[in-house]
């Protein structure tokens, strides 16, 4: 059995596909030429009959797997996030969103934490994209433990979902086991001065922030909203009903992400404070995750400090 | 097989009057490349294709992906003269609460397996079709038909270079090559020449046909079907608006309705 406390969440994404392929003989897995990124390699070697390299063609591919998915078969689509999304745009919504194929895209290398590389490989827009597209759910994992149940759950449930993963590795926070299920958001912490929502790598973050606040004598309630669709409106408005001030943080676009569908659904449901962190409306450059994230507005202290604004404004 | 490729004829002759009183009924449409299609067409359903309008989800049927979307109509009088569905519903075409959309729907019209009418992703979607077939050890063969405009796609290009690396030869593959595209002739707007070296440089076996003569259209296929170790390209030579004399190699029919006058001499002349 694997331990997937050690592994990246692109690890435990090609380990659990392993997993589940040895007795669901109906998955499929299609890879661009990054199957030794985005781990899908794993699948490749254990069942080579049934995982389909493509080559640098995101847009074949994702029409393929469309097709094979026609046919029965549970297709997971895998390359770096900014391909996922911005290349193949028009295939997701011909081929997977509008006729509602059970095709699973799992994309790595999401956000700005992808570093080095540069604006060209940081997935920014992909959230908001995969989020505009009717009949999709989306999907951030916490961490690898979240990542292998989500996999999980994915497999079992028809229609078209996007999962959106890290290329570094994601400190662990299910380390005790992970209940995920498809659209509901999970309580980390609970507080009552003010709630953080993170998705993703964010998420430990905030647990982080929530911690020393703790120690102002600052309650905080913390989410992982790891399903970004369809949104657990449920869960914020309680969240907000009971702590009054919402913090949101999100390695993605402001407009389109985490942020904007807790606005809409506060705003709409429940006003409260609302302080959201993400990137400003511009691309990143190159640089180490962390100090990525800092310049960004999105280090631990960075969400400390919106809480204390958020509470402020109540 | 002489009278049956003059039932052939007559039923493409059939299928492009409803082309014509369908595309009259809605008031817009593409007459054009329905027209330019219809022998194919007519010789897959009618001749060529296993299938069951009983049951439209059968798994071993063989299947078709109409990848120029915009030549729904044509597909759509096929299945309903297959008896897909009523008659009837061939004059709802692209009205409020139809079955029928402007381009095809894989959720709302029974035997039609793929969603289309952005162009260049259908031979992508056929290709899935057929490796799941050589997965599941099927022998159902996939049909696709292409547009020659839709060519310019560069989608189109990625999946050429794909089928023959995975030895795909449960796939065929036609081009309606009717030599216009929205804003011309094909050969102003993105010359595709050379059409053949280009297929045959990619590992494709390559037929050139008239595509409006059924023993051709049949003949080619049976070819295809023999063929081991790599798919195959018919590229068939049309005529924009086939059978209606003022459409034919008329760009203004690309997707212009026909008014009244025009679709009773239409009428006629396909009678």
């Amino acid at each position: 059995m694997t331990d997937y406390s050690e592994l990246t969440t692109r690890d435990a994404y090609g380990q659990m596909l392993v997993e589940l392929g040895k007795d669901n003989h109906n998955i499929v897995v299609l890879d661009a030429d990054v199957s030794r990124s985005t781990m899908t390699k794993y699948f490749a070697a254990a069942y080579p009959d049934r995982f389909i390299e493509c080559g640098l063609a995101e847009q074949n591919m994702v029409s393929i797997a469309a097709g094979l998915a026609s046919c029965g078969k549970i297709s997971f689509v895998s390359t770096f996030a900014v391909f996922a999304s911005c290349r193949c745009f028009d295939q997701v919504r011909m081929c997977v969103a509008q006729p509602n194929t059970n095709v699973k895209i799992v994309a790595t290398h999401g956000g700005i934490t992808v570093g080095e590389d540069g604006s060209s490989h940081q997935a920014i827009e992909d959230l908001a994209l995969y989020c505009s597209l009717p009949n999709f759910s989306v999907i951030v994992p916490a961490d690898s433990i979240e990542t292998a149940a989500v996999i999980k759950a994915v497999t079992d449930t028809v229609g078209p979902f996007y999962v959106r993963l890290a290329r570094s590795k994601t400190p662990v926070i299910y380390g005790a086991g992970c209940d995920f299920k498809v659209g509901k958001a999970s309580l980390l912490l609970d507080g009552s001065d003010a709630t953080i929502i993170a998705t993703g790598m964010l998420v430990s973050t905030a647990l982080a922030a929530a911690k020393s606040l703790a120690g102002e004598g600052i309650r905080c309630r913390v989410l992982n909203m790891s399903t970004l669709k369809p949104i657990d409106r449920e869960a914020i408005i309680a969240a907000a009903s009971r702590t009054g001030a919402v913090v949101t943080a999100e390695e993605h676009l402001l407009h389109g992400g985490l942020g904007s569908i807790v606005a809409q659904v506060l705003s709409t449901s429940h006003p409260v404070p609302l302080e959201s962190l993400g990137i400003n409306d511009h691309y990143c450059k190159s640089g180490k995750p962390e100090e990525l994230l800092a310049m960004n507005g999105l280090a631990a202290s960075d969400i400390e400090q919106a809480v204390r604004a958020a509470i402020k404004r109540k | 097989m002489a009278d049956n490729i003059q039932e052939l004829e007559a039923t493409a002759r059939k299928l492009r009057r409803h082309v014509i009183t369908m595309i009259s009924d809605a008031g817009s449409g593409h007459p054009g490349g329905s027209l330019s299609a219809a022998d194919i067409v007519t010789a897959l359903y009618f001749k060529i294709m296993r299938h069951d309008p009983k049951n439209p989800h059968w798994p071993d049927r063989d299947r078709f992906v109409l990848s120029k979307g915009h030549a729904a109509p044509v597909l759509y009088a096929a299945l309903a003269e297959c008896g897909y569905f009523p008659m009837e519903w061939l004059s709802t075409l692209r009205k409020t609460g139809t079955c029928l959309q402007g381009h095809t729907d894989s959720l709302l019209t029974p035997g039609v397996d793929v969603s289309a009418g952005s162009l260049g992703q259908g031979l992508s979607f056929a290709i899935g079709i057929a490796l799941a077939a050589r997965m599941d050890n099927k022998d159902y063969r996939t049909y696709v038909l292409l547009g020659d405009g839709e060519c310019d796609e560069g989608q189109i290009w990625e999946a050429a270079m794909f089928a023959p690396n995975n030895k795909l030869d449960n796939l065929t593959v036609f081009v309606d090559y009717n030599g216009l595209q929205l804003d011309g002739f094909t050969k102003n707007i993105m010359s595709l020449e050379p059409f053949k070296d280009k297929w045959r440089s990619f590992n494709w076996e390559v037929l050139e046909i008239n595509g409006h003569d059924m023993r051709q259209i049949l003949s080619s296929v049976e070819k295809a079907k023999k063929l081991r170790g790599k798919p195959v390209v018919i590229i068939a030579h049309t005529v924009k608006g086939k059978g209606v004399s003022f459409m034919e190699n008329n760009v203004d029919y690309h997707g212009k309705a026909p008014n009244k006058a025009e679709t009773e001499i239409a009428l006629r002349e396909l009678a």
